[in-house]
């Protein structure tokens, strides 16, 4: 018989994953993304287009790869391949009225997700509080748990709005005093996304400025998540809170290709920051991924030169795909409304939430369930409507869940065909119910 | 003046330092011939190429596929691995395909890896090991490869682990041992004993292995790939990683994987949600295609992995040739395209530079410097101690072009001629 020592039975008896992945391993998208695949006719739930990216960025990157040059298939500079990085630097140079350095003050990314990632494991130790906005992109939660920090949460709370108007996502505000009592001497970060995923809200100046004042009081440090900065309607303006006083110095900005070209699956994203905070990203990421690939790389550095010369005009990608995905926003909120589910109007993304209390009697409430309500309902929905949507407690801390149970997060961008089979959808439901 | 106490975290304390971010820069200069950074100036294969054009005019392939790798990718990479490990390999569970090899490794020792736990690392070693261990929370052991015949190696094959010292470094705390064969820097390919020696080990202590496969291809005459996971009770504590970049020659692509039993997978999937959660579609999917291509000709001797690897051994050859006609002696490959050297022969005298860098990383500057030809210092791939032991050495990359390896026998013949 084979004799094991006692340090060896120790050995084998603890588990073969790290401490840090505890807690991380549940992921929302697995499910619901297999359920859609599975089910759905209509799929409004993940957060990608259905149209394709624009041809300019297209012909851009088949026109890299026929290149005599076929260096393009090679490694490029690790933090971000110079043509990318020298054309972000002057485009965000302009818009946050700053001189940047493309090599020290600009990072590439695979997608924003890894430049988050990035700024967790470069800034947050064991111990650290940080704070995140509810309802949030769920990866937050899990980054700061796998870097060893504590996620502590503070949400944004609906204002009814005025009688007659539909909900907007500006009414869902945080309470300053709230706010304020989250920072402790362990608060080490704040985490911000404007506009904001799931809810479609665009913080206001004054929302910056609160957030903006607390952070340097503290000391503390922001990362702000702007993936969706040029998806902003009705004229609202998107502010970036690095260019508020104070704000510069101690914030990450993060952005997106994905998000900005409609081109989600090239994963091309950015870190943009004073290079005191920039410098340590370099550290995580030349120990983590090391490259991006280079002709994605070079296909959206064409496509920001493209936008830089079109910028302010008609033609600008960056005032077409709003335009369009305002339409489609409005088009969906009528479907919602004329079926008594109640919109929440975002001020920005391509994401509305809804508020599906009307709804209940087609799925009933299970009282000692350990599933929030709306999580239930999206699953009813997608196998018996095959509408597929995401439920807003997915965006809520374990804790939280069930603090706002009653509504769905619908994507819009989709095409006018996919949003009309959605308004199909509805209204025949709608019809089933009001049908004895 | 306002307070400011953000200095970074302590995971990454100490590895902001980096060998490629020092000499890629120097060697940037196109009037260096450069044969450091491990990257080919060959052209990848053309229908590599036009795959990926392929790809990008499909609407939904610019979109996110899924995230543990894009299913026609997983399935074509399960098909081919199935053929060359004689086993099932499920593409959902037991494939991640991650961005290169090196976002395999991180995923891996992110996994798998914590404070408290000690990984052996084979010395000298591709050098983001020790940075991603210590990141981990956890203790670098090392184990130097040292030559069997005194001071003449001509093979990388002369290159051993010494059996003993090996089993030594082994204790209740070795979490993992990290096996790369080939192996970069020395080319060397390890044999099925020597690869029974750490497997023995790894069964005896329970220790898993993390195996860098990247060059797998990439072997030479008289020699044989094998796979550490196909040994006896080697599968279910070994992760295998590969790499598009060094199969077909598309660096710049970053994709890789990770390849072994669900019960290890699952953890780097878990990693992988959570840090870049997928990759990109368009690159997957021009992989893919590339890989039914050559999966259905693995019996053809025209299948790139055996082409690529053919014509990569006249370029070896060429290469060990120019450096003995200038008077070295080259470390002759069995696998991948790297060349190491010891220029001590040269005697080329730097004690008059002032710098506290190791004699290989003033040589490869000066090197750069004077005759236009660019290396990459060895001892960048050692840890601590055994630093001094390679410092004569250096390493030359050869997956290059006939005109660069043109260029760079112009500067080997005429080095002599010039006395700085």
């Amino acid at each position: 018989t084979h004799f094991l020592s006692l340090s060896l039975q120790v050995k084998m008896s603890r588990p073969v994953q790290a401490r840090r992945l505890e807690g991380i391993d549940k992921n929302i998208w697995v499910e619901f993304v297999k359920l859609a695949a599975t089910y759905s006719t209509v799929n409004l739930g993940q957060g990608f287009p259905d149209f394709s990216p624009p041809d300019f960025l297209k012909e851009a990157f088949v026109r890299a790869l026929s290149r005599e040059n076929h260096m393009l298939h090679q490694y490029t500079r690790a933090f971000g391949h110079p043509p990318l990085v020298k054309i972000l630097a002057q485009f965000f140079g302009k818009l946050l009225g700053q001189d940047l350095d493309p090599m020290a003050n600009v990072m590439v990314t695979v997608g924003a997700y890894q430049a988050l990632f990035c700024c967790f494991q470069a800034f947050v130790d064991e111990g650290d509080e940080v704070i995140i906005i509810e309802p949030f992109f769920d990866c937050y939660e899990p980054m700061v748990k796998m870097a060893g920090g504590m996620p502590v949460f503070v949400p944004l709370r609906p204002k009814a709005p005025e009688d007659g108007k539909l909900m907007s996502s500006a009414d869902w505000q945080l309470d300053p005093a709230e706010l304020a009592s989250k920072f402790s001497e362990r608060t080490k970060a704040i985490v911000l996304n404007s506009p904001n995923n799931p809810l479609g809200k665009v913080f206001s100046r004054g929302e910056l400025k609160l957030i903006a004042d607390l952070c340097v009081k503290h000391d503390v440090l922001c990362i702000s998540d702007e993936v969706y900065e040029w998806l902003v309607y009705d004229g609202k303006e998107h502010i970036r809170i690095a260019s508020l006083q104070g704000m510069w110095d101690r914030t990450v900005i993060i952005g997106s290709a994905g998000k900005t070209f409609s081109a989600t699956g090239w994963k091309v994203g950015w870190a943009v920051g004073p290079n005191r905070l920039l410098q340590h990203l370099r550290t995580v990421h030349q120990n983590s991924v090391y490259h991006c690939a280079t002709v994605a790389q070079e296909a959206v550095a064409q496509g920001f030169r493209r936008e830089l010369e079109l910028y302010g005009k008609p033609d600008s990608y960056f005032i077409q795909l709003p335009k369009a995905l305002q339409q489609k926003r409005d088009w969906l909120v009528q479907s919602l409304d004329a079926v008594g589910m109640k919109p929440i109007v975002p001020e920005g993304t391509y994401f509305l939430v809804a508020d599906i209390s009307e709804f209940k009697s087609d799925v009933p409430d299970v009282p000692d369930s350990d599933e929030p309500y709306d999580s239930r309902f999206a699953k009813w929905m997608v196998k018996n409507k095959g509408l597929a949507a995401i439920p807003l407690s997915a965006f809520y801390c374990a804790a939280h869940k069930n603090n706002y149970n009653h509504f769905i997060r619908f994507c819009f961008a989709k095409e006018e065909a996919t949003l009309k089979a959605a308004n199909d959808i509805l209204q025949k439901w709608k019809r089933e119910k009001t049908s004895p | 003046t306002m307070a400011f106490r953000h200095k970074n975290t302590r995971r990454i304390e100490g590895l902001d330092s980096n060998v490629w971010v020092e000499f890629t820069k120097v060697a940037a200069d196109p009037s260096i011939v450069n044969l450091g950074q491990g990257l080919p100036d060959i052209s990848p294969p053309s229908y590599v190429k036009e795959e990926l054009a392929k790809a990008v005019a499909v609407d939904r392939l610019n979109q996110y596929t899924r995230g543990f790798g894009h299913p026609s990718l997983v399935k074509a990479l399960s098909q081919v691995y199935e053929r060359v490990c004689g086993r099932k390999i499920d593409p959902l569970t037991d494939i991640l395909v991650t961005v290169g090899a090196y976002g395999s490794l991180f995923s891996t020792i992110q996994a798998l890896i914590e404070e408290g736990d000690e990984v052996i690392i084979i010395e000298p070693f591709y050098d983001c090991y020790e940075p991603m261990v210590k990141m981990a929370g956890a203790k670098p052991v090392f184990i130097p490869l040292r030559y069997k015949n005194d001071g003449n190696s001509a093979s990388s094959a002369d290159w051993v682990l010494d059996p003993t010292e090996l089993a030594n470094k082994f204790n209740s705390k070795t979490k993992a041992i990290i096996l790369n064969t080939p192996h970069n820097p020395i080319g060397k390919v390890f044999t099925r004993e020597e690869l029974q020696v750490i497997a023995d080990l790894c069964i005896k202590h329970d220790t898993l292995c993390i195996s860098d496969e990247v060059y797998e291809w990439l072997v030479y005459k008289g020699n044989k790939h094998i796979k550490i996971a196909t040994l006896p009770g080697m599968w279910e504590r070994t992760v295998t990683i590969g790499s598009a970049g060094k199969t077909y020659s598309v660096t710049g692509w970053k994709l890789g994987w990770s390849i072994g039993p669900q019960n290890l997978i699952k953890h780097l999937q878990v990693v992988h949600q959570n840090t870049l959660y997928t990759c990109a579609t368009p690159l997957q999917e021009a992989l893919a295609q590339a890989f039914w291509v050559d999966y259905k000709r693995m019996d053809d001797p025209d299948c790139y992995f055996y082409s690529l690897s053919r014509e990569l051994e006249s370029k070896r050859d060429r290469m060990a040739q120019l450096l003995r006609e200038a008077g070295l002696k080259p470390v002759i490959p069995d696998g991948g395209y790297f060349m190491i050297v010891d220029v001590s022969t040269l005697n080329v005298d730097l004690t008059d530079v002032d710098e506290k860098q190791p004699y290989d990383y003033k040589f490869v500057k000066w090197m750069i410097k004077s005759k236009k030809l660019s290396a990459i210092p060895l001892s960048a791939f050692c840890g601590p101690e055994t630093k001094r032991r390679f410092e004569k050495y250096i390493r030359f990359c050869f997956i290059k072009k006939d005109s660069t390896l043109d260029a760079a026998e112009v500067i080997l013949k005429n080095w002599n001629q010039q006395t700085d």
